[in-house]
């Protein structure tokens, strides 16, 4: 409890109000134009970690990661476009919503679920994440490995449309991962001494975020103007309220577990809330046509699963999206090895950062409810403009990262693998996950392999991997059981349709 | 012959249109009303929505009056407007003008002023009452 306090101390600074406020700005500016999600949006921001405390830096952070969730919704309900992956359950019903006049509603228990399910999340942190790290302590490194093949066996497989992709994905990452002379032995530098060391993250995470999203825009340019619906204050009345609790208590419940596992995403508990909310509803004639429930419920979930997302990132280090991969590069950049010994030896960046979440919350719910209206103006952006300054900051990112003009080079390299990744549907999260985990996954194995003198069988002498192990294996097995029946799950059908919603 | 009227959902707009229908009921000549974007924005408040643009067809239409409109993305709308004028050989276009001050009009530019000094027939400028 102490420390909680002493997080708040941290939190409520004036430098670092300010930057929680800089962050829940940028991130609901982010969430709302589709195509920038808070993924690139950090990309484009971590040369900023050259020169801010790494306090400020993660709490800026964790509000534009809080703000992406809340801008999301927006552009769904008015314009049926969803800003972000997870905000496509809420295009179902917000859009049908907005269409018979009732946007404001729509905007309403969006924001509002979100503040509910954003406050639970971070209360359900700091409770857990203490608990938690105390057990992943006493881990050892085969327990490591096998978690961290799970998660690059739950980015890859659980979601996204196609098995086959995700893997070609997440090998291009690792493939990344490897160049360098790292190890001891130079790979995949091809005698080039600028690759010697590696590519740096921040060259591939820009490259692959915002050069790759510009060309891709850039390649679409053209089109016809989307039909938004105008919208005033958002409000709701008592009826609304009433129809909207329980699908925030829901949502936030099957949002959280998602956000926290390392098969984690923000998609698959937002369709679960979804199918849930159709199932209990009293006015199941509604869904389809603008029901209230199926807003509340998804969004709810989309927000408490980012609050989730931060407990593996805090206690092991393992981001289970792409954005909570950033953040755990701009960590990294301040010579903190985020893992199990954070929680000792930053005490004070943990809890402030935890802390901060509850006002980034706050922040948000004010900045978006009477702002919905302002938000949507951001959509009037002339792209060609928007992405010449998304250009010039991923170049200038780039750049400082190494002041090194060969990285450039590789930037330009990187972002036309990032325009080909969209254009042959290739997800990204496989990757930057592949390119982030492959060095410490490798770190862990040799440690293993090195403490039982090459002796392979320690990589499953710990029960952790075990049961890690055991629960790979179940879920292969139900997959296969899935496809020897030809039963086809409904999410990825819900994922595919993300991926063309997201990149109109 | 006909009338050309540069039109967009806004006050503006509906000044142009209202002077170039009158015009065109007195002459008894096509009414082409011109809405354009350059669709670089994911949204844009001057470009009607198609059911508002089939609403304002069949109104003038129920007049008696012949419409045709044109409701296009194109590279550039003052030049969407002219050509449209030379391709229909227009007699006149009509275009609502707005107040800009030089800052706004250096950064944002004037379609209005465009359209009067590239057009091949005269312009009519129109300010809303």
């Amino acid at each position: 409890m102490d420390l909680l306090l002493d997080g708040f101390q941290t939190a409520l600074t004036p430098e670092n109000l300010l930057f929680a406020l800089i962050g829940v700005l940028l991130g609901t500016a982010v969430g709302v134009l589709p195509g920038i999600g808070p993924a690139m949006a950090l990309a484009l921001l971590l040369p900023v970690t050259y020169s801010v405390g790494v306090d400020s830096a993660i709490i800026m952070f964790a509000g534009i990661y809080y703000g992406g969730m809340y801008g999301g919704s927006t552009t769904s309900i008015l314009l049926n476009t969803p800003g972000e992956s997870s905000s496509v359950i809420t295009a179902i019903e917000g859009n049908k919503m907005a269409k018979s006049g009732r946007a404001a509603q729509a905007l309403a228990t969006a924001a509002i679920g979100s503040f509910v399910a954003g406050t639970i999340g971070t209360v359900l942190l700091w409770i857990l994440v203490p608990r938690v790290a105390d057990v992943v302590v006493t881990l050892g490194a085969p327990s490591y490995f096998a978690v961290m093949v799970l998660a690059f066996f739950a980015v890859t497989m659980v979601l996204g449309s196609s098995k086959l992709r995700g893997f070609i994905s997440l090998f291009l990452g690792l493939a990344i991962a490897l160049v360098g002379t790292s190890t001891g032995q130079a790979r995949l530098t091809f005698g080039n001494a600028q690759l010697a060391d590696g590519i740096d993250v921040v060259v591939v995470a820009v490259g692959i975020f915002a050069i790759g999203e510009a060309l891709w825009v850039a390649a679409h340019l053209r089109r016809k103007p989307l039909e938004i619906i105008p919208v005033g204050q958002p409000w709701m009345s008592r009826a609304d309220w009433k129809r909207s609790w329980k699908p925030w208590l829901r949502g936030t419940a099957f949002g959280f577990p998602f956000g926290a596992l390392p098969a984690g995403g923000a998609e698959v508990p937002t369709f679960l809330s979804y199918a849930t909310e159709q199932k209990l509803s009293k006015h199941p004639e509604e869904f389809g046509k603008g029901a209230i429930e199926g807003v509340a419920g998804p969004e709810a979930a989309n927000n408490a699963s980012a609050a989730g997302t931060l407990l593996p990132l805090l206690t092991l280090g393992l981001p289970t999206t792409a954005t909570a991969s950033i953040m755990l590069v701009a960590v990294q950049s301040y010579g903190i090895q985020p893992g199990p010994q954070l929680l000792d030896s930053e005490p004070k960046l943990v809890w402030g950062l935890l802390a901060s979440l509850v006002i980034a919350n706050a922040l948000l719910l004010v900045i978006n409810l009477p702002m919905a209206p302002l938000w949507a103006r951001l959509l009037q952006i002339p792209r060609p403009q928007l992405y010449a300054g998304i250009l010039f900051f991923a170049t200038l990112g780039a750049y400082t990262a190494n002041f090194a003009a060969f990285d450039l080079l590789l930037l330009v390299v990187l972002g036309l693998l990032g325009l080909a990744m969209r254009r042959f549907g290739l997800p990204v999260l496989p990757l930057i996950v592949g390119v982030i985990l492959g060095p410490a996954m490798e770190l862990q194995l040799t440690q293993a392999l090195q403490i039982s003198q090459g002796d392979v069988s320690t990589l499953w002498s710990e029960p952790v991997a075990v049961v890690v192990y055991a629960v790979m294996g179940l879920m292969l097995l139900a997959m296969a059981v899935g496809v020897v029946r030809g039963k086809k799950s409904p999410v990825p059908a819900t994922t595919e349709d993300a991926e063309e919603l997201v990149n109109r | 012959m006909s009338i050309v009227v540069a039109y967009s959902p806004d006050r503006f707009g509906q000044a142009a249109l209202e002077h170039a229908a009158g015009l065109a009921r007195k002459d008894r000549t096509r009414l082409v009303v011109v809405n354009a974007t350059l669709g670089n924005s994911l949204v844009d408040d001057r470009f009607a929505h198609d059911a508002d643009i089939a609403a304002l067809q069949e109104e003038l239409s129920a007049e008696g009056l012949e419409v045709v409109v044109r409701h296009d993305v194109v590279d550039d709308v003052a030049d969407a407007v002219v050509a449209a004028a030379d391709e229909e050989k227009a007699e006149l276009i009509v275009v609502g003008i707005r107040h800009r001050t030089p800052v706004g009009k250096l950064l944002l530019g004037s379609v209005a002023q465009r359209i009067i000094l590239d057009a091949h027939c005269p312009v009519l400028a129109v300010k809303p009452a």
